[in-house]
Parts: C-alpha cells; structure tokens; sequence
C-alpha cells in the first residue's frame, strides 16, 4: 500500500438547514484500501461519499482527498465515480462511454479509444465496445459504469450503492468483479451500501453509521479476501469468505452495531 | 390544498408528448385519405356546377385543373421563389432558435432575459411585420420575406430546444459535476445530444409553419415573382380559377415541407436513439 493516504476527514459536520446529516466525522480511508459505509437511510452515508466527492460542501472539518482540498480532486479527476443508477449515456456507444471522463478531460482520439479497450477488457465487456447501452444487461451496464469510473485510472473509487438495483445473483458476481478489479488497479474504494453481507466480503472496514445526528459509531473489520491473492482472484475464493465461519462473526458484529446505533 | 389541482390543467403543455416519432402507418394506410380527397374534389365539382356558384366565390377543380394545366412553368418558378425563402429562413431560423436556446440553458441571466421575449414573439402575429419589413429593406430583395420566416420559425425551434436540454436526467448532469465538465462539455456531451429529439420536434412543427409565413408576407408588396404575390394579383384581377391554381400550389409546397420535416425528425432520432433490435 503507498504511503499517503485516499482520503482524511477531520471533524467533517453537514447540516441541511436544520438538519444536522453529519457530525464529527473522523474517517481516514489508506492507499489500496477497500472501506464501506453502511447504516439505515438517512444516516448520512451517500452526503459523505458526496462531501469527498466535492459534489456536497462540508459546514465544518477538513476534507483531502489524495492529498489535495476535494475540489482540486475533481478538478484534476483522482476519483472516480458509479452511482447506483448506471447513468450511460444513450447517444454513445459502450465505448465511448467508457472514454467520456478522458474526452472531458481532452485526451486525444486514439488514446481515448486504447484505454477504453483496455478497461472494456478488464471488466469482461470486449466484446460489446461498439453497443449501445440499451443493448446491455443492467449488471452488464453497471459494469460499463465501473469501467468509466476507472478511465482516468484514479487513486480512488466513489461507489453509491452500484448495485443497489441488481438481483441477488448478478449482484454476487458484480461483488466478485469488483474486488478483482479493485486488486488489479490498486485503487482505493470508498463504497456506500445497504447490504451487510456486501459490505463484509468486500471491505477491509466496515464504517457503521447511525442517523440524526449522523455519524460513525463503529468501524468492524471486513472479510475482503488477501490483496496478494487478489491478482488472481476467482469467484470462488470469494465464495470461500462467504461460506467462513469469520464472514458470519463479521456479519453479527457489523449487525449488532447498527442495533446500538439505533438504541442509541 | 385547493391549489393543488391547478398545475394539472397546464401539466400536458409541459409534457414531452410532443416527441412522437411518427406512427407506423399500414400498408393501405394511404388509401383512405386520398379516397376521401378524390370525393371530396367530385363533390365540390358538383355541387359548384348543380347550384350554380359564381366563379368569384368558389371555381370548380376542373376550372382549377385547367389553370395549372396551362402554366406549369410559371407555378414552378413562383413555387421555387417562395420555396426558397421558406427553406433560408427555415434554416436560419432554427439555427438561431437552437443557439438561443443553448445560451439560455447555459446561464440564468441570459435564460431570464431570452425566455419572456420569445414567450412574447410567440404571442405576436410575426406575419404582420411584413409590410415594415418591406418598408425598411426594399421592395426589391427577398430579404424582408426570409426575416418574417426566420422569425416566425425561431419560436418553437426555441421553445422546443428549451425544453429539450431542460430534461437532463439528475444522474446524468451529476456525472458531469463530477467529471469537472465545463458549462459547454456539458452542452455538448450531454444536454445537447438529450435535446435531439425534442429539436426535431421543433424543427417539424416549424416547417410547415416557415411556407405559410413565405406565403402570406408575399400577400403585403414587394417582389412579384412568388405564390403569395400571385394569388393576390390574380384575384384582384378576378382571375379566380388562376388564384385558386396558385393556392393549389402553396398547399403542395407546404405538404412538401411538412413531410421534409417528418422525414428528418424520423431519421435523426432513430439514428441518435437507435434501440434493441
């Protein structure tokens, strides 16, 4: 893992008017580290992603993001972004999909459309280069939405529930996918979710959050299977963390924090 | 709670049905309404003929018929005359209705000034004009003919456009956000592309509209060589069946555009949203 870290919030509070949405939040996310935040609706979870996005302004705290202000971050693309919609424009071909973040960015043709093979090939969609997003699966679009994400190869990876909308099967392989291309780039994630169980075998942290005031009242380690092996990850080393006896100690753990949270 | 109710009366003049990409007509489809039309002419033959009607009130088809029969080559060229000022100031005028719209989308200012006066040019009969157009430019160009049509189809290219690039989906203008678009990539990339449809849209309502204006700014002076100039000579020389020939004329030259305009709202938003095959 390198030395600096994706991203650092010291003290960050948000407040909607009256609402406060986050509160003292004290989060650092390492270089190659896989982090999930997780809590009921309304905990804060998608304003924080959207804070470090530079999308939303923090009312208090400091936010870095790969060592600069998050505005400078966006500006200079050092994340990227996947919500849960896929969000693929219709007009574009898969590919030029993929390209739009580098075409924003003004790279020229030609590298534009060598890099969107290179990621079109990591996320298994090769053959598809030259479809139209409506021609795609809606797993197969999110995996497109992923490669777009990863154009400018950033240090870091913004997921909002990216496969909130995907069935339980496709949404088990997206999971599988995900973690060997997260091991492949290196890259950093920071990934918002519902599902426990998501956020157990992904993660190397699990953030628990809680609402009103919204804020981190546990961090459980997660089951992310080892990044040596990641390289060369299959699905069934992670469908070997999914059936361990440590994945269900995890899961209780996380379970059992986002109970005291809500007590509390 | 009462006030809840009242957006819904004006709700269809906002909504997109306005993007109808053209119903599938049968293989017959076209067989009814030219029956109709061919009744119709008969009769009309008829009736004119049985009743008596004096020919300042209403010729019959066939006197009309023989009137167009007689001239082909000066219906050509006053079709053509006309024909051209519809097409320049149809293109000029969706040109500008498309960048007046991008410029009001691209800041509020300019939406705040740009949209109370194209809602007011769209109350204003712009055919009127005509006469102070011919008065400031000349009886002897085409100009003031080619404004009125540009003006009169900037309104719905505009109001249509507008629409368009306002219905950008929230993730979509998000991404944009987050890819540190500029207020033109954004444009380009994203609302522009969206609005396509909605263009077209615009573009077809116009078409037909740019020949009735060529057609009546002819009716206020100026240049002798068009449709609208003809018919208004012919009939102040009680030349009725010669004037109707000419109405004729102007409704095939309106068809022409309306279907030119079909044809292109067809083909641009089939290309641009081609769907599963």
């Amino acid at each position: 893992m390198k030395g600096t870290s994706a991203v650092e919030l010291v003290g960050v509070d948000k407040d909607f008017g009256e609402v406060n949405a986050l509160s003292g939040i004290e989060l650092t996310i390492g270089g190659g580290e896989f982090v999930s935040l997780i809590g009921p609706s309304g905990c804060g979870k998608s304003t924080l992603l959207r804070v470090v996005a530079d999308l939303e302004q923090p009312s208090a705290g400091t936010v870095t993001v790969g060592g600069k202000p998050p505005r400078q971050a966006r500006v200079d693309q050092e994340y990227g972004i996947a919500f849960q919609q896929a969000g693929l424009l219709e007009w574009r071909t898969v590919a030029e999909n993929v390209e739009l973040p580098l075409h924003v960015h003004g790279m020229a043709k030609p590298q534009r459309q060598a890099r969107a093979a290179e990621l079109l090939e990591l996320v298994g969609l090769a053959d598809f280069a030259g479809s139209r997003p409506s021609q795609l699966s809606g797993g197969m679009q999110q995996r497109v939405a992923i490669a777009r994400a990863l154009a400018p190869s950033p240090r870091l990876l913004l997921m909002d529930e990216p496969f909130g909308a995907l069935d339980e099967m496709t949404r088990e392989r997206m999971q599988a996918e995900l973690l060997r291309i997260a091991g492949e780039t290196g890259a950093a994630v920071l990934f918002v979710t519902h599902s426990i169980p998501e956020a157990v075998v992904l993660s190397d942290r699990v953030v628990v959050m809680s609402p009103r005031p919204g804020r981190i009242t546990e961090i459980v380690t997660g089951r992310r299977p080892a990044v040596g092996k990641a390289a060369e990850l299959d699905p069934d080393d992670v469908e070997d963390v999914r059936e361990s006896s440590a994945f269900f100690a995890a899961i209780t753990a996380v379970r059992e924090a986002l109970r005291k949270g809500h007590e509390a | 709670m009462t006030t809840s109710k009242v957006p819904h009366r004006f709700a269809n003049l906002h909504g997109d049905s306005g993007v109808q990409v053209g119903k599938t007509v049968g293989k017959f489809g076209w067989l009814p309404p030219v029956v109709f039309g061919v009744g119709a002419l008969a009769l009309w033959e008829v009736v004119v003929r049985v009743a008596g009607v004096p020919a300042f009130i209403l010729p019959t088809p066939s006197a009309i018929g023989a009137q167009i029969v007689a001239q082909p080559a000066v219906l050509l060229s006053t079709s053509w005359a006309t024909g051209l000022n519809a097409l320049v100031g149809l293109v000029a005028g969706f040109v500008l209705g498309v960048v007046l719209a991008l410029l009001a989308a691209s800041s509020r200012l300019l939406s705040d000034l740009t949209t109370p006066v194209v809602a007011a040019a769209s109350a204003v009969p712009i055919v009127a004009l005509a006469p102070v157009f011919t008065t400031m430019f000349g009886s002897t160009t085409e100009i003031p003919r080619r404004l009125v049509v540009m003006l009169v189809v900037i309104v719905p290219v505009f109001i249509a456009t507008a629409r368009g690039l306002r219905q950008v989906q929230p993730v979509h203008a998000e991404l944009m956000t987050a890819l540190a678009a500029t207020p033109w990539q954004h444009a380009r990339f994203v609302r522009l592309p969206g609005a396509i449809p909605h263009i077209m849209t615009g573009l077809r309502l116009a078409a037909p509209a740019a020949v009735i204006a060529a057609v009546v700014a002819e009716y206020f002076g100026g240049l002798q060589n068009g449709l609208g100039s003809r018919i208004s000579s012919a009939a102040a020389n009680t030349a009725y069946a010669r004037a109707w020939a000419f109405v004729a004329a102007s409704i095939v030259l309106g068809l022409l555009f309306h279907f030119a305009g079909l044809l292109a709202e067809r083909l641009v938003t089939r290309r641009t949203l081609r769907r599963t095959p």
